[in-house]
C-alpha cells in the first residue's frame, strides 16, 4: 500500500512538474512559432536556438518591482493572480498521461487521480479560473482593467454552455464521466472525432474562448483596452497570469486531444504492446509500450498548441457582441442539434453511419433554406 | 444631467485631487482614450463618455505635440522648412516637402526639369505606398491581426533604403530642393526602386489582401463601421483616401495635376459607403495604382538635368562650390537667407499620403514668408472622429480611427 502511495506521489509530482515545464517552454514554441510566421528570426540569445528564453523571462519578472497601484485594493490585486494559477494547475490533476505502469505485478494508472467524474473537475475548476481575471481586474481600481474583466468573465460564461453540452454528446457516446473510460473507449483508432466531427470542432472553438486566446482574446486585446485585466499588473504577478494562460492553453489541449482524439491511443498500440512485452518481457515491455502511449499522448498536445499559436498570429479578433452573437446564436444552437443527432444516432444500430446522416440532413436543411431565404430576399 | 457628467471624476485618483465628490448618478462613465494609448499611434487624446462599452459622447483634444510649425515658418528662409514640414506627416515626407518646394517655386515661377519632376512622382509615389502600407497594416494590428504588419513592413523598410540610397536620411527625407533634386537617381537607387516595383512589392501586397480581403473576421469588424457619407465628409473638408472611400472621386493629382502628373495613366480608386472597409480598400487600391505610376515614370525617365538653372534659389553643388566664385557666392547667400523672394500670395496644394496637403503662401518681399498656413488633412479628419464614433463601441473606434490615419504630427504640426 505505501508502496503503490509512493508511486502515486512520484506520478503526481511529474505532472504537476510537467504541465509546469510544458507551459514554461509553451512561452518558448509561442516565441519561435511567432517568428516562424512573421518571418523574422525569434529569440536566439538565451542559451542555443534561445531555449533559455523561459528561464530568462521568470528570472527578469522576479527581479522586477512588485508594484501594487495606490488605490488597488492590495489583498485582492494579490490573490487574483494566485487564483488563476491555482485552478490552472489543479485541472491536470485528472488528466490520463498514459495507460498503466506495471510495477511488481500491479497495474498503476499514469493519471493523478482517477475521479469517476473526471471531466466535470476539469470543467468545475476551469469555470473557477474566470475568478482570477475578475478579482485581479477589478481590484486594480482601473477602468480599461474593469473592461477586460467583465468582458473575460461574460465570454467564459458563454462559451462554457456550448463547451458543455457538446461534452453531453460526448457523454452520450461514451457513457462515463471519468476521462480515463473516455479514453479507454477510444482504443486503437477508434477515435471520439470521427463519431462527432461537428462536436469537435465547437469544442476546440470554444476552447479557444475559454483560454482568451485569439480571435477571442477580448479581455486583453491590446490595441482597444491596453492590456486589459492586467494592465496594472507588473513583476511575478503578471508573469503569473501569463503563465496560468499557458497552462490552460496545455489542459486545454490535453482535454481535447483526450475526449476526441483518443489520448494515448493510437492505431496498431496492440500489436506494439504485443510485440514489446514478447520482446521484453511481460513488466518492462508493458512499461515500455505505456511510455510509448504518453509520448504519442503529448505530441497531440503539442499539435493543438501549435493549432492555437497558428490561429493567433494569422486571425483578427471578433468585437466583444460578434463574439457574444457567435456564442449564443450559433455555438450553443448547433451544440445542441449536435446533440439530438449524436443522442438519436446512439438508439439506432448502427451509430456512426446514422450520425453522419443526421448531420447531413441538418447541413441540407439548413444551407437549403438559407439559399431559399437569399433567393426570395434578393427577388424583393 | 451634462454638467454631472462632465464633473464626475474619472476615478478614485482624479477625485482626490481634484477635491471632487465621487458623483456618479448615471450609469455613464468617463474613459480617456488617451494620450498614451496603444490605439492612438501618437499622441492625441479622447475623452469618451462611455456606457457600458458604447460611446455615448466624446471630445477631441488636440495640441499635444504643437510645435508651432506656421510661426516658426515665419523666421525662416525658404529653404530651411524643408525640416518642418518633414515633421509633418512622416509616414510619407517626401510628399510634404516636395510639396512645399513647388508652392515656392509657384511663387518664384520657375519652371523645373521634367527629370526632376519625374524622380519627384517616383519619390512621391513611394511615400504614398509607405503611408498606405503603414496604416492598411496598422488597421490590421487594431483589429488583432498581427502579422500582417510585419509582412509589409520589410516592403517599406525597402522604400526607406531608396530614401536612404536617394538622401541618406530614413524618416525625415531632406532629398529635394527649391528647383529640383539634391541629386539625380543613381543606379543603385534605380535597381533598387526597380526591384520593389516588379518583384517583391506586387507578391507581398497579393499576400496581405489574401489575409484580409476576404477575411471574415475582418469583414465583420470593418464593413459598415464608421461610415461617412459623401455629403457630410465634404462638409467636414475631407479629401484623399476618405473622401475616396465616400464615393467622391476628388484627387489633387487628377484635378490640378502638378509635377506632370497628367503625364501618367493612372486610376481613381473609389469607394461606396466611406466605412472603414472602403476605406482600406481604396488604399490597396491606390497602392496598386502607384506602382503602376513608378513603373510609367521609370520606363519614360527623360534625359536631362536634375534642377532648374536659378542660380538665386538652386543651392549650387558642392563641386561648384569649392571650384567656382559664382557657386561660391551664390551658396553664401542662399544658405545665409539673404535673397529675397517676389511679393505674392499662392496656394499649392499636392494629394498627400492623406489628403489634400496644401500650403498657402504669403511673401511680402522678404526673405522669410509673411505668413504660411498649412491645410492638414489629418486635422480635418480628427473633427469629424467625434462623430463617427457616436453610438459605437471602443472595438470600434480604434480601428476607425487608423483607417482614418491621422497622425499626430500632422494633426498638430
Amino acid at each position: 500500500m505505501e508502496f503503490i502511495l509512493l508511486i502515486k506521489g512520484l506520478i503526481i509530482l511529474t505532472i504537476f512538474a510537467l504541465s509546469l515545464g510544458i507551459a514554461a517552454y509553451e512561452t518558448y514554441f509561442e516565441r519561435v512559432i511567432a517568428a516562424y510566421i512573421q518571418d523574422r528570426v525569434g529569440p536566439d540569445r538565451a542559451g542555443p536556438f534561445g531555449i533559455l528564453q523561459p528561464l530568462a523571462d521568470a528570472g527578469k519578472l522576479f527581479f522586477k518591482e512588485d508594484f501594487i497601484p495606490t488605490l488597488a485594493d492590495k489583498g485582492l490585486f494579490i490573490i487574483g493572480p494566485g487564483i488563476a494559477m491555482l485552478t490552472a494547475l489543479m485541472s491536470s490533476a485528472v488528466i490520463p498521461f498514459g495507460d498503466t505502469l506495471l510495477i511488481k505485478g500491479q497495474y498503476i494508472p499514469v493519471q493523478g487521480m482517477d475521479v469517476n467524474i473526471g471531466i466535470l473537475w476539469v470543467f468545475g475548476i476551469v469555470s473557477l479560473g474566470v475568478y482570477g481575471i475578475l478579482i485581479g481586474g477589478w481590484a486594480s481600481n482601473n477602468k480599461y482593467s474593469l473592461y477586460g474583466a467583465i468582458r473575460a468573465a461574460s465570454q467564459n460564461i458563454s462559451y462554457e454552455l456550448a463547451m458543455g453540452i457538446t461534452l453531453l454528446s460526448v457523454i452520450v457516446v461514451t457513457g462515463s464521466l471519468s476521462i480515463r473510460t473516455i479514453v479507454g473507449l477510444q482504443h486503437g483508432i477508434d477515435w471520439n472525432i470521427f463519431y462527432q466531427p461537428v462536436g469537435f470542432l465547437i469544442f476546440v472553438t470554444c476552447s479557444l474562448a475559454e483560454c482568451n486566446r485569439t480571435p477571442f482574446d477580448l479581455p486583453e486585446s491590446e490595441n482597444e483596452l491596453v492590456a486589459g485585466y492586467h494592465t496594472e499588473y507588473g513583476s511575478m504577478k503578471l508573469g503569473l497570469y501569463l503563465f496560468s494562460e499557458y497552462v490552460n492553453m496545455f489542459i486545454s489541449s490535453a482535454i481535447i486531444a483526450s475526449l476526441f482524439l483518443g489520448a494515448y491511443n493510437y492505431p496498431g498500440m496492440d500489436f506494439v504492446h504485443s510485440f514489446l512485452t514478447g520482446k521484453l518481457g511481460e513488466s518492462f515491455g508493458h512499461n515500455l509500450a505505456t511510455v510509448l502511449g504518453i509520448l504519442v499522448y503529448i505530441l497531440k498536445i503539442f499539435f493543438f498548441i501549435f493549432v492555437f499559436m497558428w490561429v493567433r498570429w494569422t486571425l483578427p479578433r471578433f468585437k466583444y457582441d460578434q463574439l457574444m452573437n457567435m456564442a449564443w446564436k450559433w455555438m450553443m444552437p448547433l451544440s445542441i442539434v449536435n446533440l439530438i443527432i449524436v443522442a438519436a444516432a446512439e438508439l439506432s444500430p448502427y451509430p456512426l453511419l446514422f450520425n453522419y446522416i443526421g448531420l447531413a440532413i441538418f447541413a441540407f436543411l439548413y444551407f437549403g433554406s438559407r439559399t431559399v431565404y437569399n433567393n426570395k430576399k434578393s427577388k424583393l | 444631467m451634462e454638467e454631472t457628467t462632465k464633473l464626475a471624476p474619472n476615478n478614485t485618483a482624479d477625485a482626490l485631487a481634484l477635491n471632487v465628490p465621487i458623483v456618479s448618478d448615471t450609469d455613464q462613465s468617463i474613459l480617456n482614450l488617451g494620450p498614451t494609448h496603444p490605439a492612438t499611434h501618437g499622441i492625441f487624446q479622447n475623452i469618451l463618455t462611455m456606457e457600458g462599452e458604447k460611446i455615448m459622447d466624446s471630445e477631441q483634444t488636440v495640441g499635444y505635440i504643437h510645435r508651432a510649425f506656421e510661426k516658426i515658418a515665419e523666421r525662416r528662409p525658404f529653404y530651411q522648412i524643408t525640416t518642418l514640414t518633414d515633421r509633418m506627416n512622416y509616414c510619407s515626407s517626401p510628399i510634404n516637402n516636395f510639396g512645399w518646394h513647388m508652392t515656392v517655386e509657384k511663387l518664384l515661377q520657375i519652371t523645373v526639369p521634367k527629370r526632376a519632376e519625374y524622380i519627384r512622382v517616383i519619390m512621391m509615389e513611394l511615400a504614398r505606398i509607405a503611408d498606405h502600407l503603414v496604416c492598411n497594416s496598422i488597421l490590421g494590428v487594431d483589429t488583432g491581426a498581427y502579422s500582417a504588419f510585419l509582412y509589409v513592413f520589410q516592403e517599406r523598410e525597402k522604400i526607406y533604403e531608396i530614401y536612404e540610397e536617394m538622401c541618406g536620411a530614413r524618416l525625415t527625407t531632406n532629398m529635394g530642393r527649391i528647383g529640383g533634386m539634391e541629386r539625380d537617381l543613381s543606379p543603385t537607387a534605380f535597381k533598387k526602386i526597380k526591384d520593389l516595383i516588379y518583384n517583391t512589392l506586387p507578391k507581398v501586397m497579393k499576400e496581405f489582401e489574401t489575409l484580409f480581403d476576404r477575411n471574415r473576421i475582418f469583414r465583420d469588424r470593418t464593413v459598415n463601421v464608421g461610415p461617412i457619407t459623401g455629403k457630410r465628409a465634404m462638409e467636414y473638408g475631407f479629401t484623399g483616401p476618405n473622401l475616396r472611400a465616400a464615393g467622391i472621386d476628388y484627387d489633387m493629382r487628377v484635378i490640378e495635376p502638378y509635377s506632370s502628373y497628367e503625364d501618367f495613366d493612372f486610376e481613381v480608386p473609389v469607394g461606396h459607403n466611406g466605412d472603414t472597409f472602403d476605406r482600406y480598400m481604396v488604399r490597396n487600391a491606390e497602392i496598386w495604382e502607384s506602382m503602376k505610376i513608378i513603373r510609367q515614370a521609370m520606363e519614360n525617365l527623360p534625359e536631362g538635368p536634375y534642377y532648374a538653372n536659378e542660380d538665386h534659389y538652386y543651392l549650387p553643388p558642392k563641386k561648384d562650390v569649392y571650384n567656382n566664385m559664382e557657386a561660391l557666392i551664390y551658396h553664401f547667400k542662399i544658405v545665409m537667407g539673404e535673397i529675397d523672394a517676389p511679393v505674392g500670395e499662392v496656394y499649392h496644394a499636392v494629394e498627400g499620403g492623406n489628403g489634400e496637403l496644401g500650403f498657402y503662401l504669403i511673401s511680402d518681399g522678404g526673405r522669410a514668408p509673411f505668413r504660411l498656413h498649412f491645410r492638414r488633412p489629418s486635422f480635418i479628419y480628427y473633427q469629424a472622429f467625434g462623430e463617427m464614433i457616436k453610438g459605437l463601441t471602443i472595438s470600434d473606434a480604434v480601428p476607425i480611427l487608423s483607417s482614418l490615419n491621422v497622425i499626430a504630427g500632422e494633426l498638430d504640426a
